[in-house]
């Protein structure tokens, strides 16, 4: 295998006493698309938070094509420049429009100019049905339409990876659909995606490989098809007649 | 939302006079209006009563309350409140725009910025410990006197200089809360784009950290107008030294109401304007949060 787009080795993370992630161990292939199941807790938030920088880790490393990014003396804000991060709860800037949004990191970080910027960021926009919403603030917008935008502005500045924590949890349900649309379109164009999920339907659908995350260590990583059918760990076969009786799957 | 212009929501409706429910304000009706409106009347009576029915009042009307001595001392009193009200424009420029520098140095995280943020933090201690007074005494008296080359040597801009240095610190406290109460997720929001600490500060976290403390800072306005009057001690003459002029030359108070006139003249609306601004604010914040 060549060098992996993102590796973590041996990633340990904890909260004051409360240890999250234990020792996670990851590869993720370019324009793989691996999604990140376990129950509430189990850590996925806080892996993706770790491999942004936005929670420095405690021990272990995380490497981006090859480079280690939690090495002394890296950037955190040129590691970023390269991947996009969504959040479940949107994170749009509400005092700014939606194009405003989505051209504050091109323009302020990555140096386009306004109308270079704009440009991209209404393309995107009219790629992904938003054409009409660029002037509106962002609750003016329902969840879904949020999230969308906010999935446009992790996408304004040509992330070579992007992550995605649960961004249908904080959505209604006949909101989802639209955002797991914009998300299978970009596995289409192949962009290398961490989706931290609990859509086991989706995850299933989308993803290359699915990691059962429980209790900080990934237990049991896969094809779709061999973790939802035929799971080789008591646990995560716990975890999936959980969500079966739930109706989830 | 419904937007209205402020100058046609001004003066109407409960907002002027504190911030009552519509709802409830339609209770009372008019027949609460008329209630009010009585017993205002009857407890502002009682006062007036209570006052003027003293046996020497008819020799603090002459001393206080002379029309004759408003008159004269109206033109000297007018004047030197002009120079408070200049000194209050360029003081709260100041202090807007260095308060919220030393508040973003404050709100700057990591080790890296230490030193600044200790000075910041020692700054804000060591001015909100002292008394305006005593700061302004000090400087306005002290600096002059060391005669130091190329530093103006005016009481008037030390004792300005002491009020800018003081308020600055109280305010930049006020700015830190407003950023304090932007909810952490935007700061990991715009960290996620790439975005410096000075940046995320910058286009993120100040613009709606300021819309969070306006009716704060506004307050601050009402304060400062009024405190600027302090650097008086210094001999500098602006309104209440006017009327203290005035008084020691004629041994008549007069000028003190004067002086007093023209400052509520100004503090009354701001801090009516304060209250209409932070009501409409509740309630455009009801009507977005459903």
């Amino acid at each position: 295998m060549s060098v992996p787009k993102l590796e973590l080795r041996n990633v340990q993370k904890a909260f004051e006493a409360k240890v999250v992630l234990h020792d996670v161990d990851l590869k993720v292939g370019h324009h793989d698309v691996v999604c990140l199941i376990g129950a509430s807790g189990s850590g996925k938030s806080t892996l993706l938070k770790c491999v942004n920088l936005l929670f420095p880790i405690d021990d272990g490393q995380i490497f981006l094509d090859g480079k280690d990014i939690t090495a002394p003396g890296m950037n955190p804000n040129e590691v970023r420049q390269r991947m996009g991060i969504v959040f479940q709860a949107f994170n749009l800037f509400p005092h700014m429009s939606v194009l405003d949004n989505i051209t504050l990191s091109p323009r302020k970080v990555h140096g386009l100019n306004r109308a270079a910027a704009e440009d991209r960021a209404r393309e995107l926009l009219d790629r992904f049905g938003l054409g009409d919403k660029v002037t509106e603030y962002p609750d003016r917008l329902s969840g879904g339409q949020q999230q969308r935008v906010a999935i446009i502005r992790s996408l304004a500045i040509d992330p070579e990876l992007v992550l995605l924590d649960e961004v249908t949890s904080a959505l209604d349900p006949e909101l989802i659909a639209e955002v797991l649309n914009v998300i299978r379109d970009l596995k289409e164009v192949g962009m290398t995606m961490v989706i931290a999920t609990h859509e086991m339907g989706f995850a299933r659908d989308v993803a290359d490989r699915v990691c059962f995350l429980d209790d900080g260590v990934i237990l049991e990583q896969g094809p779709p098809d061999q973790i939802f059918r035929n799971p080789g760990e008591a646990r995560t076969q716990q975890f999936l007649q959980r969500i079966i009786e739930a109706g989830r799957l | 939302m419904t937007e209205r212009s402020p100058i046609e929501d001004f003066g109407r409706g409960p907002g002027l006079f504190g911030p009552r429910r519509r709802s409830v304000a339609r209770e009372e009706g008019s027949r609460g209006a008329l209630i009010a409106f009585g017993s205002t009347v009857v407890f502002i009576g009682f006062i007036l009563w209570l006052v003027l029915s003293s046996e020497a009042w008819p020799a603090v009307q002459r001393q206080f309350f002379n029309w004759g001595h408003f008159q004269s001392a109206w033109p000297a009193v007018v004047s030197g409140f002009w120079l408070d009200i200049r000194m209050f424009l360029v003081a709260e420029v100041l202090i807007l725009v260095i308060a919220l520098i030393v508040a973003m140095i404050r709100a700057l995280r990591g080790p890296a910025f230490f030193p600044l943020r200790l000075l910041a933090v020692t700054y804000i201690d060591l001015i909100r410990g002292v008394p305006i007074i005593l700061l302004i005494l000090l400087l306005g008296f002290g600096v002059p006197a060391l005669q130091l080359p190329g530093v103006p040597n005016s009481e008037l801009f030390w004792g300005l200089t002491a009020l800018i240095i003081s308020y600055s610190a109280y305010t930049a406290e006020v700015y830190r809360a407003g950023i304090e109460s932007v909810r952490e997720s935007q700061r990991m929001s715009a960290r996620s784009l790439g975005l410096t600490q000075i940046q995320t500060l910058r286009y993120v976290l100040v613009p709606q950290a300021i819309r969070n403390v306006i009716p704060a800072l506004l307050n601050g306005f009402v304060s400062l107008q009024k405190d600027v009057a302090l650097v008086f001690v210094l001999g500098v003459r602006e309104g209440v030294r006017e009327a203290q002029i005035y008084n020691a030359r004629t041994f008549n108070y007069t000028g003190y109401i004067v002086a007093t006139i023209l400052f509520l003249l100004v503090s009354v609306p701001v801090a009516r304007f304060t209250d209409w601004y932070t009501d409409r604010d509740r309630r455009r914040k009801q009507a977005v949060g459903g």
